[in-house]
């Protein structure tokens, strides 16, 4: 009888190295995965070829013609287009970027740098963390109360002052809106990017005597800078794209005779409309006249130009930010 | 108040067998920190208990032994790192060259302009390696302008002073990131001299580095230390051995009724007394080897 040794052994168990395949598990979870990516692109280029097919009709004729004109009651008119619905959407930009980018970012420091970590500070983040999940309609409503009517409770608690400012359902009301709408994505986003940012940073700055603020300005910020750009960017390309809150906001479908230029800051005290407004409008009048529809397919090319710029600027911005920090 | 420390001191005479402290007699340095029952909570839970001793000027002085014996607690309650921890609390008498550093009124911000700190993981901004060092003269207003003339010298000086200044100078305008770890170490070491403190502080600044780059910084260490008084952590035996005047050994106390640890320090003398003839049984065992 042989004697087996241990390297008989492991010379017998080496052959069962080869084997290469055999996880069958792995292999499926890797198609699966891949598929649904595959699947994501395709509806995303399905959609694209769909709108871009629709909408061709007006986007081929008379592309500088429906990006400055109005809404229309016939389809087939050569001022039909979308240049109020840029307008307004334009300003509503604005508005976004003035009032919820500096009050987020600034909240998310407070929050992330300053704020004691107590019962309090959880509860303001976990109510922050809620209102972000917020129906938009909701917001609509809050728009309405705040900016547009003015109502007795408003009164009482001393913002009637508010719906004087605005004018009522206007562009201002809407960018208000809007901004308080993407508030609490701002500061989660923010919130992220700060808390990323490595506590070495922070010791070497403290280290040779840099103040909380001097801190904050020189190491925080500019590390923290990609991340707060691509959420603030992204949350604005959510506001463009909201709907409902402007219908309950009062933004116009139809009848809206002025043409402001994007410069005319007299026009955000009138009536307005917004690009997503303007889908909604004309796929609504389809039924009655079917060259709406070429036209909501149109300006949904043009809104989704939009957005995919604001997140292009996004990238590239954060690109550049992430290459400085190095 | 400083005779008294020299003849405190005078109890335990240099004995002279050490070759690199043979440039003269030895004077005794002014005192720089006095500890007196220093204490440190972290909560509740006492992470330090009792601790007294004196950092002497431009002297190296060791912290040594095994983890969680509050060694590098003790360090960063010389400079008011503590209080970047919302829940440590620091008590007993801490005085830095006689002013109490805890005292009511004190600027941390102030404490840590003059007593500079080095972490234990090369932490350079992502900036460039001339930015790096111009930081802390910028944000402290040592210089009137924020480029060029004063700044390009005490920059220039600092990377010198951190035997980096040959691997850096034709490369200040590039980012301190792409420099090895070694470097990056010195960079920190230039940074934090660069503001000209008064002490520096090292928490364990070789253990992420090879021998050959802390060999670059022990060397580092002696030439400054004729200018900064110094104060090391380290976990490495030999290299509080082969660079340190004095050493303090921390140990660590269980306490039998809630399972918690607390460090405590043992011992703490001249660092040829330490290695050679230590006092305490604890000492002994853990110089040569046989715990921790």
């Amino acid at each position: 009888m042989a004697i087996v040794t241990v390297g008989d052994v492991a010379r017998k168990n080496a052959q069962t190295l080869q084997g290469a395949g055999r996880d069958v598990g792995g292999t499926i979870f890797r198609i699966a995965v891949a598929g649904t990516l595959y699947v994501s692109l395709l509806i995303i280029g399905v959609l694209i070829f769909d709108v871009l097919f629709d909408g061709w009709d007006q986007l081929s004729t008379r592309l500088g013609g429906f990006l400055s004109g109005t809404l229309r009651s016939r389809s087939i008119d050569d001022k039909l287009g979308v240049h109020q619905g840029l307008y307004g959407s334009f300003w509503i930009a604005a508005f976004v970027a003035i009032i919820a980018f500096p009050t987020g970012i600034a909240a998310a420091i407070y929050l992330e740098e300053y704020a004691n970590q107590n019962r309090t500070t959880r509860f303001i983040e976990l109510a922050i963390r809620n209102l972000s999940g917020v129906p938009s309609v909701v917001y609509g409503l809050l728009g309405l109360f705040l900016f547009v009517e003015k109502n007795t409770i408003l009164g009482f608690i001393g913002l009637g002052w508010l719906v004087d400012l605005t004018g009522g359902p206007t562009p201002i009301s809407a960018g208000l809106t809007l901004a308080i709408l993407v508030l609490p994505i701002v500061i989660i986003t923010s919130q992220e990017a700060i808390r990323a940012v490595p506590s070495g940073l922070k010791e070497g700055a403290y280290g040779v005597g840099a103040t909380k603020s001097e801190m904050i300005r020189t190491q925080v910020l500019p590390y923290a800078a990609p991340g707060i750009l691509t959420g603030t960017l992204l949350s604005m390309s959510r506001a463009i794209g909201e709907a409902a809150p402007l219908i309950l906001i009062g933004a116009i479908s139809g009848g809206l005779t002025a043409n402001p230029s994007f410069v005319d800051v007299t026009a955000l005290q009138d009536r307005f409309t917004a690009l997503p407004i303007l889908i909604v409008t004309w796929v609504s009048q389809r039924g009655r006249d079917e060259g709406f529809a070429t036209a909501a397919a149109a300006a949904i090319v043009v809104l989704l130009v939009v957005v995919l710029l604001l997140n292009m600027t996004a990238i590239l911005l954060r690109n550049r930010f992430e290459k400085k920090r190095g | 108040m400083e005779n008294v420390v020299s003849e405190q001191q005078s109890k335990s005479p240099d004995t002279g067998t050490d070759t690199r402290r043979a440039e003269g007699p030895k004077v005794e340095g002014d005192v720089v920190f006095a500890l007196s029952n220093v204490n440190v909570f972290y909560g509740a839970f006492r992470a330090v208990r009792d601790v007294n001793l004196q950092i002497h000027e431009q002297e190296i002085t060791a912290f040594i032994g095994p983890s969680g014996c509050g060694k590098t607690t003790v360090l960063r309650c010389l400079n008011r790192m503590n209080d970047l921890i919302a829940i440590a609390r620091v008590e007993g008498d801490l005085r830095y060259h006689g002013m109490d550093l805890y005292a009511n009124g004190v600027d941390a911000v102030e404490v840590r302009r003059r007593i500079g700190m080095v972490f234990q993981k090369p932490n350079p901004f992502p900036k460039s390696i001339y930015d790096n060092v111009a930081y802390g003269p910028r944000i402290t207003g040592m210089v009137k302008k924020k480029k060029g003339g004063d700044l390009d010298d005490i920059v220039e000086n600092a990377l010198r002073k951190a035997a980096i200044w040959d691997e850096a100078k034709d490369r200040l305008d590039s980012s301190a990131l792409g420099m090895s770890g070694g470097q990056q170490q010195r960079l920190c070491i230039a940074r934090a001299i660069a503001t000209n403190p008064d002490v520096l502080l090292m928490d364990e600044p070789c253990s992420a580095l090879d021998p050959i780059a802390t060999a670059h910084i022990e060397d580092l260490m002696q030439q400054i230390k004729s200018e900064y008084s110094i104060v090391i952590v380290t976990h490495n035996m030999q290299q509080a051995a082969r660079v340190s005047d004095r050493t303090a050994f921390f140990s660590v106390e269980v306490n039998p009724d809630s399972d918690t640890r607390t460090g405590v320090l043992v011992e703490y003398d001249h660092t040829d007394r330490i290695f050679s003839n230590p006092a305490d049984p604890r000492t002994e065992s853990y110089v040569t080897g046989r715990f921790g």
